[in-house]
């Protein structure tokens, strides 16, 4: 199992980088990942706003929303999903959220 | 000799065909990563089971579609294929590359990644198979650089595709290599950044013949056609009926809807009843040609075997016109998609979504009056079949 070294604490993730376990996600978590997924700086209001949209929608559903779910919940446009992450909603916010990889075909 | 080390690959490069194996063989010679590629697949063989872990979530910056993770389960044995990703390469139209530009695909692929490439996927991309997470960006910077753009992925609209159309083809009704380009450039949103319930597949073929198989592979088929009448050159049916072709047997008995009569000297079409087949224009293309007024069918629907069961493609606007700016048939697929997306399950595709809240359902969305050219399956009976004693034999 790989691991991650974040803001002094290490943590199991899958081989693309995803939290092995939700419960041990953390705020100190995502800052420190950030910069990872192209992301400078703090992550602001809204990034926040889209985490913990994403962990609730996890935690009731067990998967991942679709991403026109995400924006109509959430007010926003797919142009404004990538300027935020610029990863992607799946690889980049829900990597910052804990979320377990989304199984995606391809 | 020395013993090989892959005796059950090696059955694969037995008889006169080209081999994937003899190809994975000659890029191992180079490329670390296909000499583990190839030991691995052995041991696929060997333990009858796939040495793949499920995909991976793997991209490059601004793009969610594109790269398809891949990672080994034996990491301990194979390290060189630790990771494997693909990256999909977006085609031009209809596959016309100049020999450079493969070259220049070649020569960033070599550098970035395994080497092998399959030329080209079902999706219609040049496929380019096997490198590493940290190659990613730079591989799809020296890509970009080229001139090159990826194709889509996931549940994206997947790179349009096309037949060559009238780049060669002297049968096509519409221009699909430009309408693909069209479609291609003017979606690009929906191509790079995954937005569906699912993939969604368009793809082109310029006349009945269908050479993409649109209608079996893609969500939204795009097939030429015409109205009116085959135009007949009577001097070239002469010449035919002086060659070896049995113009009664061959053609006329075996038109689907036998609309056509021969009286040794004289072809007579009854365009009324002719389905546009191209069965006979493919077996006399000198004295038949496709009617004057050309255009499209569009169907709708189609997919392979997951979910729900294989569909094909049905009749969804029997004639279009298609010229530049394409402004109907663009605006036709943004407002099916955006149906789609309003509607669908997550993984449904078009097809699917269709029979679960029915076909009225869906033109009433769409605001399209049926039609009684909306065919679902044409002349279907399903208490009707073939016995193996039915099917004539041979013809000539
Ligand atoms: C539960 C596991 C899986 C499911 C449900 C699944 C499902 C699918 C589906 C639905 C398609 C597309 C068919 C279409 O074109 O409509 C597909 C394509 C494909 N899958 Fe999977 N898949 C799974 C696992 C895998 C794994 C483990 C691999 C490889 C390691 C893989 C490799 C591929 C490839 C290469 C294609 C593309 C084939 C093509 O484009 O013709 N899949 N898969
Ligand atoms: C015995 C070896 C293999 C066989 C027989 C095989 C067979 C196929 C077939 C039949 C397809 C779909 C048809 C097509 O592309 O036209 C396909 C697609 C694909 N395969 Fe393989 N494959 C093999 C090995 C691999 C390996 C080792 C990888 C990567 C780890 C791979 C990755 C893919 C991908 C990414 C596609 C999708 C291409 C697309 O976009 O259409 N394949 N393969
Ligand atoms: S689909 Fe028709 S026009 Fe296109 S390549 Fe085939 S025969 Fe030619
Ligand atoms: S195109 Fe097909 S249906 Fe039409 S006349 Fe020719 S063979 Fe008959």
């Amino acid at each position: 199992m790989p691991t991650i070294e974040l803001a002094g604490k290490t943590y199991e993730v899958d081989e693309d980088g995803f939290l092995e376990d939700l419960d041990k996600w953390n705020e100190e978590f995502a800052q420190a990942y950030a910069s990872t997924e192209d992301i400078q700086g703090t992550l602001t209001e809204e990034h926040w706003k889209l985490i913990h949209y994403l962990r609730n929608y996890f935690q009731q559903f067990g998967i991942a929303p679709m991403i026109r779910k995400v924006c109509k919940d959430n007010g926003i446009d797919m142009k404004k999903l990538y300027e935020l992450f610029p990863t992607g909603p799946a690889k980049g916010a829900c990597k910052l959220a804990g979320l377990s990889k989304p199984t995606g075909c391809v | 000799m020395a013993k090989s080390e892959t005796p059950l690959l090696d059955e694969l490069e037995k008889g006169k065909w080209p081999s994937f194996v003899t190809e994975i063989k000659k890029a191992a010679e180079k490329s670390p990563m296909a000499n583990d590629l190839l030991h691995q697949l052995e041991l696929s063989y060997k333990d009858r089971i796939g040495h793949w872990k499920h995909g991976g979530i793997v991209g490059v910056k601004g793009y969610g579609s594109g790269v398809i993770g891949r990672y080994s389960d034996r990491p301990d044995l194979f390290p060189n294929v630790q990771a494997f990703h693909t990256i999909r390469v977006n085609h031009p139209s209809g596959w016309f590359y100049k020999t450079d530009a493969l070259r220049s695909l070649c020569d960033i692929w070599d550098k970035h990644g395994s080497g092998l490439t399959n030329m080209h996927g079902s999706t219609g991309d040049a496929i380019l198979l096997g490198t590493t997470t940290d190659h990613l960006q730079t591989c799809f910077d020296d890509l970009s650089e080229a001139g090159f753009d990826l194709g889509g992925s996931g549940s994206a609209l997947r790179t349009p595709s096309c037949c060559v159309g009238p780049g060669r083809c002297e049968w096509a009704c519409v221009d699909s290599l430009d309408l693909c380009h069209h479609l291609t450039m003017n979606f690009q949103d929906e191509i790079h950044r995954p937005m569906f319930p699912y993939k969604f597949k368009i793809k082109i073929s310029a006349c009945p013949n269908d050479c993409v198989a649109s209608i079996a592979r893609a969500d939204f088929s795009v097939i030429g056609t015409w109205k009116g009448d085959i135009r007949i050159d009577p001097a070239e049916v002469e010449a035919y009926a002086s060659s070896d072709l049995n113009i009664q047997r061959e053609v006329c008995d075996l038109c689907p809807t036998r609309c056509m009569e021969w009286d040794g000297r004289q072809l007579k079409i009854f365009n009324e009843d002719c389905t546009r087949c191209m069965h006979c224009i493919n077996l006399m293309p000198k004295a038949l040609r496709p009617g004057e007024e050309q255009g499209a069918t569009i169907l709708v629907g189609g997919k392979a075997p997951i979910v729900e069961g294989a569909l094909l493609s049905w009749v969804l606007v029997p004639f279009m016109k298609l010229e530049p700016p394409y402004e109907e048939i663009k605006d036709l697929i943004l407002r099916i998609q955006d149906w789609w997306s309003e509607n669908g399950r997550s993984r449904e595709r078009l097809g699917e979504l269709i029979k679960r809240l029915g076909m009225r359902t869906f033109l009433r969305a769409l605001d399209l009056p049926a039609t009684p050219q909306m065919v679902k399956a044409p002349r279907t009976n399903p208490y009707v079949f073939f016995w193996p004693e039915d099917i004539q034999q041979e013809v000539k």
